[in-house]
């Protein structure tokens, strides 16, 4: 019981100070993952990918599977309602004060100030997958060998990615899924 | 209580139909409460877009909650969130219950690490398409570096540094900094 107070707590108040969409729970759910153990930061990566390929909006996605992990389905009922309470709450009062939200000017300059937080917490959390999936702190503090740190399989990857995501008109509109995709299929292909 | 049930089936096909959420949701969100329903037209579905996306929370549940809200209360927006919700509730817990018997296979592992690289560059490329909207001025810039690089090297929650930068934007804009 005192696991699902507590799940419903931690993602009650990632709804609440998550601003800016999805992606922007993401640092709270790795700090939700440092304070309590329940998940490791490769098990968020792999929810992560898991979220962008599935139906559904990814706050949500992930919310569920995070929950789905750490106390089963209801874990998951509890961590994805304790999400989205907060914005039921806020968007309820809000909609009746709907204009003079939008043009109330300290409203405006927090937003001014929200949004370049998210950015740098999205980007400092993206740093946190970089570790994991681009390098190997763990092998290179085994063997001692500066060139253990790259994992050179998984940089190139995702220089292609890069390339293919943003530069090749062709495939840069794509779907992120079947990026996703080819990236498992390489990933069995070339024992990652 | 028949368009409770209405909006709660409306949201859930929205649900259903979005990958990704956010901006890949507006399609959707046309056909089915503009172009099928009538609950909203499409500029009201923007303004609610625009509140949503600078309001705590995820987008979709926030723009849910607004129509919901708008076509029955309080309780339209209880049903209306709760049905966006479930497709989610329901794909998730089967898919995350099926990969946990799987994940000690190794080409299972193979599998998954390289998607994980591939979840690297989809954040690279989420965080440049906000840059562009939230990075206007000096201000803006050395707001997000500062939350960079102390949320790399130090162990504070996010919520000290989403408080302090509202505080920050706040601050900016009365001593006429934003904009420089």
């Amino acid at each position: 019981m005192m696991l699902y107070l507590r799940l419903f707590f931690e993602f009650f108040k990632t709804g609440l100070f998550a601003v800016g969409g999805g992606m922007a729970t993401l640092p709270f759910l790795y700090d939700i993952s440092d304070k309590t153990g329940w998940f490791s930061h490769a098990q968020l990566a792999d929810m992560i990918a898991v979220s962008e390929s599935t139906p559904g909006p990814i706050g949500v996605n992930m919310a569920t599977y995070v929950g789905f992990t750490t106390g089963g389905v209801p874990g998951a009922l509890v961590a994805t309602l304790g999400l989205v309470t907060p914005s039921v709450i806020v968007i309820l009062i809000i909609a009746r004060v709907l204009q003079s939200f939008r043009q109330n000017k300290y409203v405006d300059a927090a937003f001014y100030g929200l949004r370049p937080c998210s950015v740098g917490l999205i980007a400092a959390a993206g740093i946190l997958v970089v570790r994991i999936a681009l390098f190997r702190f763990d092998l290179f503090s085994r063997t001692g060998r500066l060139l253990d740190v790259f994992n050179f399989k998984a940089i190139v990857l995702a220089a292609a990615l890069i390339v293919l995501t943003r530069w090749v008109k062709t495939t840069k509109g794509l779907h992120p899924i079947l990026f996703i995709l080819a990236s498992a299929a390489v990933g069995i292909a070339f024992r990652f | 209580m028949k368009k409770l049930l209405q909006l709660f089936v409306a949201f859930a096909r929205v649900g259903v139909m979005t990958f990704g959420g956010g901006y890949a949701m507006i399609p959707m969100l046309e056909r089915e409460v503009v172009e099928k329903r009538g609950w909203s037209s499409s500029e009201e579905i923007m303004d609610y877009y625009a509140v949503g996306q600078c309001t705590p929370g995820v987008i979709a549940v926030n723009t849910a909650t607004f129509v919901g809200y708008s076509q029955a209360g309080v309780p339209g927006g209880i049903f209306a969130t709760l049905g966006i919700i479930f497709p989610s509730l329901v794909i998730i817990c089967v898919i995350a219950g099926i990969l946990t018997n799987f994940a000690d296979i190794p080409a299972v592992k193979s599998a998954f690490a390289g998607v994980r690289v591939c979840v690297c560059v989809l954040i690279f490329n989420a965080v440049a398409k906000l840059w562009k909207g939230a990075i206007k001025d000096k201000a803006a810039l050395l707001l997000c570096l500062v939350v960079f690089v102390l949320s790399v090297f130090l162990d504070l929650s996010p919520v000290v540094y989403v408080v302090f930068c509202a505080a920050a934007g706040i601050l900016f804009t009365q001593l006429g900094v934003r904009g420089k």
